[in-house]
C-alpha cells in the first residue's frame, strides 16, 4: 500500500478534551468529516475495526450517548457488548475495579465508560490494558459530546475562532459545560455563560470566560447558544424557587433567541426539558441544530474509536 | 533520481488513454471515472476532460478514500493510524461501467480495497482498472486495463508520481535506486 500521511492523538485513551492539544481536536474533527460520509451509503458499514472488541460499560442511564456509541462502532465493524448497571453484578455488589478487570480477562480492545462519579475513567485507565473512552464521568467530562457540539459548529460556520458562543443553563453539575469550555477554550471562541448565582462554578473563572446573571446579555449578538439541561436529578438542596420562575429568567424564549445574531444556531446537548430551559418553540424553531448535533455524534465517534484503534506514541506491541 | 516521465510525456499518456477508453467503451453515456485518493483523483480529472474532447461527452468523477479498507490497517497495532478523507461519489454506480483511476499499481492490495468500498456503493455493470504507472511485483491477482508506462523496478526503488494539482510539478520519478 502507498504509505499515507499519519497523524495520531498522542494518547492512548480520551479521558478528557484537557488532554487534547488543538491540533489533537482538529484531527479528530477532520476525520469525523471523512466518517459521515459512511452514514449517506447504501450500505453503512466500513470493515476498518473489524475483530475488534469494544465494552460500552454504563452506570449510568443513557439513550443518546450509549446509542450513538453503539453505532458508530456497528459502522466500523467492531463487536459491541452493552452493560447495563442495572443488569449486572454491580448490584450484587462488586466494585468498578472488579468489574473492569473481569470484562478485562475476556479481552476487549476498548471500554467505554459513563460513570455519575468524577475520574471514574481515569482510575479504569490506570489498572486496564484496554483503551478507556470517557462517555461522561460524575460533574468532570463529557469529551465526545464536546466534540461533536464543535463539529456541528464548525459545519454551521466553518470555525470556531471569534465566534461568540453563549452557554445557559446549570453550569454547576454540567459536565458537558467543562469539556465545552475547554475545547472552545482551544479552539479560541469568544464564551460567554449564563445561570442564576447558585448555578455558577466557583472555578469559573479559570476558563476564561465572560460569566454573567443576564441571559439577554449573554444571547446578544451570539453566534452560537448552547442551552444546558437543569439535571434536578444531581441537585441535592434547593438552587432556585421553581422551574417556572427559572424559565421565566432563564429560560431560551423565541424574543431571547432573536437578540443573537440573525443566523444564529441553538444547541441543546439533550435530553431537553422543555418549558424548563428552552421553550418548544426554540427547540423545534428554524435555528436549532438540535437534531444534526445528535447525527454528527455518531460520525464524531467513529473518528474518536478509529483515531484510538491504532497504536500510541511510543506503545510497544 | 532519474525522471521516467516528464510533463510533455504525462499529458500525451493521459491523452492516449483516454483515446483508449473511448474505443474500447462503446456509448460512454454510463461510465464513470473514480479516483484513488490522493493522486487518482486528479489524474480521473484529467482524463475526463481529455475523454470530454475526444468524443464530447462528459464523464463524471468521483473520489475514492481506501483508508478504512485497508489490509494492513488491523495487523500494525504499533503507530498511528493513517489520516482518512472524504469519500465523495456524487453519483449512483449501479450498472454503470465504473473506471478506476490510480497513480502507481503495484502490490494490487490497494485496488483491492478499492474495490471492496466500490461495491459497498451499488452493483456497477463492470470495473476497469487504469493506472498511470504499473511498476510489477504483484501480490494479489490483479490486473490493469489501461496503462500509461510498464517500469520494470526493484522491490527496494519506490515510484513517485508527481502532479501539479498535488505536488506543483508533473512527474513521474523512480527513487531509491543504486544511491
Amino acid at each position: 500500500m502507498t504509505t499515507q500521511a499519519a497523524a495520531a492523538l498522542h494518547g492512548k485513551h480520551l479521558l478528557g478534551i484537557a488532554d487534547l492539544t488543538a491540533g489533537e481536536i482538529l484531527l479528530i474533527l477532520d476525520t469525523a468529516d471523512a466518517m459521515k460520509e459512511v452514514a449517506a451509503r447504501p450500505i453503512k458499514k466500513v470493515p476498518a475495526l473489524r475483530g475488534k472488541t469494544i465494552v460500552n460499560l454504563f452506570y449510568e442511564p443513557s439513550t443518546r450517548t450509549r446509542t450513538s456509541f453503539e453505532v458508530a462502532e456497528k459502522r466500523l465493524s467492531a463487536d459491541t457488548l452493552n452493560i447495563a448497571v442495572s443488569t449486572s453484578s454491580v448490584v450484587k455488589g462488586e466494585t468498578l475495579v472488579d468489574t473492569a478487570l473481569n470484562l478485562e480477562a475476556m479481552a476487549p480492545d476498548m471500554i467505554v465508560m459513563r460513570h455519575a462519579s468524577s475520574g471514574a475513567c481515569h482510575l479504569l485507565a490506570r489498572v486496564c490494558k484496554s483503551r478507556i473512552i470517557n462517555a461522561g464521568d460524575g460533574m468532570h467530562e463529557h469529551p465526545t459530546q464536546a466534540l461533536l457540539d464543535a463539529y456541528t459548529i464548525r459545519e454551521r460556520k466553518g470555525r470556531l475562532a471569534g465566534l461568540k458562543v453563549a452557554i445557559v443553563g446549570d453550569l454547576l453539575h454540567s459536565r458537558v459545560l467543562r469539556s465545552n469550555l475547554l475545547l472552545l477554550g482551544k479552539l479560541g471562541a469568544d464564551v460567554w455563560v449564563c445561570a442564576p448565582p447558585t448555578l455558577v462554578p466557583a472555578d469559573i473563572d479559570r476558563f476564561g470566560v465572560t460569566a454573567t446573571h443576564r441571559i439577554d446579555e449573554a444571547v446578544a449578538g451570539a453566534d452560537v447558544v448552547m442551552m444546558l439541561r437543569i439535571q434536578l436529578e444531581r441537585m441535592q438542596g434547593n438552587f432556585f424557587p421553581s422551574l417556572r420562575e427559572y424559565f421565566a429568567v432563564f429560560g431560551l424564549t423565541p424574543e431571547r433567541a432573536a437578540l443573537a445574531k440573525s443566523d444564529v444556531i441553538i444547541m441543546h446537548p439533550g435530553p431537553m426539558n422543555r418549558g424548563v430551559e428552552i421553550a418548544s418553540e426554540v427547540a423545534d424553531g428554524p435555528y436549532s441544530v438540535i437534531l444534526d448535533q445528535v447525527a454528527n455524534g455518531v460520525a464524531v465517534r467513529m473518528a474518536v474509536l478509529y483515531l484510538l484503534s491504532g497504536g500510541a506514541e511510543g506503545e510497544e506491541s | 533520481m532519474p525522471v521516467v516521465m516528464d510533463a510533455a510525456r504525462m499529458a500525451r499518456t493521459i491523452a492516449r488513454i483516454a483515446h483508449e477508453i473511448v474505443e474500447r467503451n462503446r456509448g460512454l453515456e454510463d461510465l464513470a471515472l473514480v479516483g484513488v485518493r490522493t493522486r487518482g483523483v486528479p489524474i480521473a480529472r484529467r482524463i475526463s476532460k481529455a475523454v470530454e474532447e475526444i468524443a464530447g461527452t462528459a464523464v463524471p468523477v468521483g473520489s475514492l478514500d481506501i483508508t478504512l479498507y485497508r489490509d494492513d490497517l488491523m495487523r500494525h497495532t504499533v503507530g498511528p493510524q493513517p489520516v482518512v478523507r472524504r469519500t465523495d461519489i456524487p453519483f449512483s454506480i449501479d450498472d454503470r461501467r465504473i473506471l478506476l483511476v490510480d497513480d502507481v499499481l503495484y502490490t494490487g492490495r490497494t485496488v483491492r480495497a478499492a474495490l471492496d468500498a466500490l461495491i459497498d456503493f451499488g452493483r456497477p455493470r463492470g470495473i476497469q482498472l487504469v493506472v498511470l504507472v504499473d511498476r510489477g511485483h504483484r501480490e494479489l491477482p490483479i490486473k490493469p486495463d489501461y496503462v500509461g508506462k510498464n517500469l520494470p523496478t526493484a522491490p527496494h526503488e519506490s515510484v513517485q508520481v508527481r502532479l501539479v494539482e498535488t505536488d506543483g510539478i508533473d512527474e513521474v520519478a523512480l527513487e531509491g535506486g543504486d544511491a
